[in-house]
């Protein structure tokens, strides 16, 4: 049985306490009809050998590639030690430390964590991490209504992740929420401003601001969160943590800042790992804080004033508020949070800055290899931090399915939620991409456009 | 100390970062940070001692006995944890093809089919990242199937008062005002309460089957009929379903759509707070409206279900796949366990909880149902201990700590007065059982002959006793880099 520690003798000696025959007894209270229902589709159990084998035959079967994706999830190397320690036991298999004395573990670290990030965002308070960046960005919007309190509606460009926008649309809809998209400048990738001019006098609660935005192109956040503080709206920006190590941080922005920064933490030391678990974060100003979402952190001191740890604010909370929560959230993504805090630590300011600038510089070396190339060129003039968008003069699909054939993952291609760009493709580099996989990869992108419009005068003779 | 107070202009990990950073930048001037972030600088080792020296500041499963109830803490196995994060399976893109991760949806499909087996719905999504998304989702499910039906007059979800606060909360994400039905003496949802709040405005009822209050809802049967014969649907919390796996189908109890928590009855690990995982069951007239993505089989491939496929979803819950790695592990547990396995787990689960509710009343423990069968978890009042010693239930859990265990749910359910919510699950021998009942009893004994060793517990832990007031007062939530640094 696995797991289960039982003898027979300790079943024995149970009932006999408890004073029934057997275990069945003790489902008397359920209805007979009830009872029962076979698990046909549940196979055998397995032992760890044979499990572990199927395991490694499906893990290799997925095999490794090269790849170019980012579109708001980033391949970056994760010191050996970030999991080694957060998969401690200790870690690992503790929960939400409500005991606070039995928990200053979790809870010292989540402090350290919360005082990283909000220093990187440049704001006051953090939370200790909501599931994901899409849904935190919803979160985001739900508490910007409660704080704005007058308007029930959100200004949010096209330049943010499309599937955060449909997230969002998801999780606020049925509270009579509207979302209202702005437009951006189909020439250089971000927002104008001046364009947000037509929405001027209309009532909203928030503008959302992307840095970097979707297309990997730099918003002109300083005019953006001007014009919203202008126009009494508050400004959530949405900001990937690596960047901030190069980039000016939210809190900084126009006059007065932004007033929620949100984002997806997966950058900092979680893995890939085909989309999750991930975690959101959330900062925002110090008079907003009782309106913020999740488990907050604060620090305090004992009977015998030694300084300690312990959850706070719990009265915006489910468990206490019930249906006035700020939010329904319980879990979160604690021990994502735990790798996160480890990882910065490691890093520490110079690493991170380190790693934020040779992404940047990959991402610049790839798209000047790439741009030079015929058939191709850069979709907008726009500035980008680790991500660029091309137009190709090829079907993007047929270009991608190409390169993957190669052991390439080239990129995203955006033809399903940007149309208007025609084959356009969204491509990354990190810091994990040497020399040679950037030249790899251009090499292969000519290759395949070069025998595109050049079909070879003799082809192959195909082998018989 | 904190990691900042460890650190040292200069002091930097030569090796966790690239060496040679060419010095290309595209950032225009205004775009670019000038403030340097208060991150610490530490040498490698300083942040593995310190971080492991953390993490024994932490009572966990794998160091102690961890009762807390309604959160199902059994042993996560370390298989799972280990073959989930083999490096393909974490290299993998979440928008990667489908063709490059067949081995990876493999396991998410099987994982599904086995969900809809246990579980005796008709589909699983496995989208939401933990319960309290599940309920969200499954909520708008009832909200779409009421709007698409016209039937918008329904504007109240029903709520037993004993429900987690996230049903409450997940109502009113939803649109809907909360509606809370009383509990009757025996721990039972008062049929003629039910009865009485019914009716056209009834959207549907969120139940949790075992309740909060550790109880079968034996009259599940009447339930449902009251609520269907009104109009509304019936949502199952698969928080308890550690009680009944293997037993009893929520699908065969009239559910519509139920969410289940992997990271307690499929042992996927609860990570100091999550991530856990909320995967969500619908009955066939919810399908179509089931959040996306969902894992299908083409033939002999395993695809993604996008809005063409489920036109009528209510839409998606995260940017990707939901916590895929979390469904990964508890894939790996439910391949473990097997179908007999699956089926033990509620057998020991209810055995351990009902030996233990037996032998701390024979200990002198008040238990709240006294009459009824405990199911995975029962609840221990100590209203009666608190009007005679003044000891409350929060000092008895506080002294547990100071014995080596950690303490069970405080004060939930709310309408048990002084109440300790005590699970136990499957995986704890019984000698650890009567280890927890020896200090239980000890605890009950100190309280009449040492009462302030109790009142002023724990007297072991890292900490004593937090000034939670002062916490919320005077909020402290960032080290700010000079109130406490240390210089030099």
């Amino acid at each position: 049985m696995p797991f289960i520690p039982h003898t027979e003798d300790d079943v024995r000696a149970m009932l006999a306490a408890i004073g029934v025959k057997s275990i069945d007894d003790l489902f008397d209270e359920i209805p007979a009809s009830l009872r029962g229902g076979a698990l046909a589709m549940v196979p055998a159990g397995v032992s760890e050998m044979e499990i572990t084998r199927l395991m490694h035959e499906r893990a290799e079967r997925d095999g490794r590639w090269l790849n170019f994706i980012g579109a708001g999830a980033y391949e970056h190397h994760i010191p050996a030690a970030v999991w080694q320690i957060a998969t401690r036991g200790e870690y690992y298999s503790a929960y939400t430390p409500y005991q606070a004395e039995a928990s200053q573990g979790t809870l010292q670290l989540l402090y350290e964590y919360q005082s990283m990030m909000t220093s990187l965002t440049a704001m006051d308070v953090t939370n200790a991490s909501l599931y994901d960046g899409a849904s935190a960005l919803a979160e985001a919007v739900l508490m910007a209504v409660r704080v704005h309190k007058s308007s029930k509606r959100v200004l949010m460009p096209a330049t943010v992740n499309p599937v955060y926008r449909k997230v969002v649309h998801t999780i606020v809809k049925d509270q009579h929420i509207e979302i209202i998209e702005a437009p951006y400048c189909t020439e250089c990738g971000h927002v104008i401003p001046a364009a947000l001019q037509k929405f001027t006098g209309q009532d909203f609660a928030a503008l959302v601001v992307p840095q970097p935005n979707f297309f990997g192109v730099l918003e002109p956040v300083d005019e953006l969160t001007a014009r919203a503080k202008q126009n009494r709206m508050l400004t959530i920006a949405v900001v990937n943590p690596i960047s901030l190590a190069l980039l000016k941080p939210p809190g900084e922005w126009g006059e007065g800042g932004a007033d929620i920064v949100v984002g997806e933490g997966q950058p900092l030391g979680v893995p890939l790992a085909s989309g999750g678990p991930y975690f959101g974060f959330m900062a925002c100003r110090e008079q907003h804080v009782r309106q913020m979402p999740g488990r907050i952190v604060g620090r305090t001191v004992d009977v015998d004033g030694k300084p300690g740890y312990t959850l706070t604010l719990q009265a915006r909370e489910q468990h206490i508020r019930r249906s006035k929560a700020t939010s329904n959230i319980c879990t979160n993504q604690g021990l994502m949070v735990t790798a996160a805090t480890i990882y910065m630590a490691l890093l520490g300011p110079d690493g991170l800055a380190r790693v934020a600038q040779a992404c940047h510089s990959n991402a610049l070396k790839l798209a000047q290899q790439l741009i030079a190339l015929p058939g191709i060129k850069r979709a907008f003039s726009g500035p980008v931090f680790h991500e660029f968008v091309l137009c190709l003069n090829a079907p993007v699909a047929d270009v991608l399915q190409a390169l993957k054939a190669q052991g390439i993952l080239g990129g995203l291609a955006l033809t399903r939620d940007y149309p208007e760009l025609g084959d356009a493709l969204l491509v990354c580099a990190t810091e994990t991409k040497r020399d040679d996989d950037l030249k790899r990869y251009a090499d292969n992108m000519k290759r395949i456009l070069g025998s595109r419009f050049r079909p070879a005068p003799c082809a192959l003779k195909p082998a018989t | 100390m904190l990691i900042f107070e460890l650190s040292r202009p200069g002091r930097r990990n030569a090796s966790q970062a690239p060496l040679a950073v060419p010095g290309l930048s595209a950032i225009p001037e205004d775009c670019r940070r000038t403030s340097r972030p208060l991150l610490p600088e530490v040498s490698e080792l300083d942040a593995v001692r310190h971080y492991t020296n953390l993490s024994r500041q932490n009572f966990s499963i794998d160091t102690q006995f961890y009762p807390l109830g309604s959160c199902t803490m059994k042993y996560n196995p370390r298989a799972c944890n280990h073959l989930a994060m083999l490096p393909q399976f974490l290299a993998r893109h979440p928008d990667a093809p489908a063709d490059t991760g067949q081995g990876f949806l493999a396991c998410l499909f099987e994982l599904q089919e086995m969900l809809k087996n246990v579980t005796g719905m008709a589909g699983v999504s496995l989208a939401p990242m933990a319960g309290a998304q599940g309920e969200f989702a499954g909520v708008a499910m009832i909200r779409a199937y009421h709007t698409a039906r016209g039937d918008s007059a329904r504007t109240e979800m029903l709520v037993p008062n004993a429900a987690h606060g996230t049903n409450p909360a997940s109502a009113v994400m939803c649109g809907y005002t909360a509606r809370e039905i009383p509990t009757d003496r025996e721990g039972s949802v008062d049929l003629a309460a039910l009865k009485a709040a019914v009716g056209p405005r009834t959207a549907g009822l969120m139940l949790t089957n075992p309740s909060t209050l550790g109880v079968f809802e034996r009259t599940i049967l009447e339930i449902q009929q009251i609520v269907h014969d009104a109009g509304g649907l019936l949502y199952y919390d698969g928080a308890n379903l550690n009680a009944i796996l293997g037993r009893v189908k929520p699908g065969d109890m009239g559910f519509d759509v139920i969410h289940l928590n992997l990271h307690k009855t499929f042992s996927t690990p609860h990570g100091g707070g999550g991530p856990g995982a909320g995967p969500l069951g619908a009955a066939t007239k919810l399908l179509r409206y089931m959040p996306l993505p969902v894992v299908a089989m083409d033939g002999d491939n395993y695809r993604l279900q996008d809005e063409t496929d489920l036109p009528q979803s209510i839409g998606r819950l995260s940017a990707h796949l939901g916590n895929a790695g979390v469904l990964l592990r508890a894939y790996i547990y439910a391949r473990l366990l097997g179908r007999e396995g699956m089926q033990r787990v509620a057998e020991y689960a209810t055995l351990n909880a009902n030996y233990l509710m037996t032998e701390l009343r024979k200990a002198g423990f008040e238990v709240a149902f006294p009459a009824r069968r405990a199911s995975h978890e029962f609840i221990v009042t100590l209203k009666d201990l608190k009007d005679k010693t003044g000891i409350t239930a929060m000092d008895v859990a506080k002294r547990l700590l100071d014995k080596g265990f950690h303490a069970p749910t405080t004060y939930f359910p709310q309408l048990v007065p002084e109440c300790l919510l005590i699970e136990p699950t499957e995986t704890e021998s019984k000698q650890t059982l009567d280890a927890f009942v020896r200090a239980m009893k000890e605890i009950l004994e100190e309280a009449r002959s040492q009462p302030e060793l109790v009142k002023t517990a724990p007297h072991t832990t890292p900490v004593r006793r937090l000034d939670e007031v002062r916490a919320a007062r005077e909020l402290d939530l960032a080290w700010r880099g000079t109130d406490h640094a240390v210089g030099g």
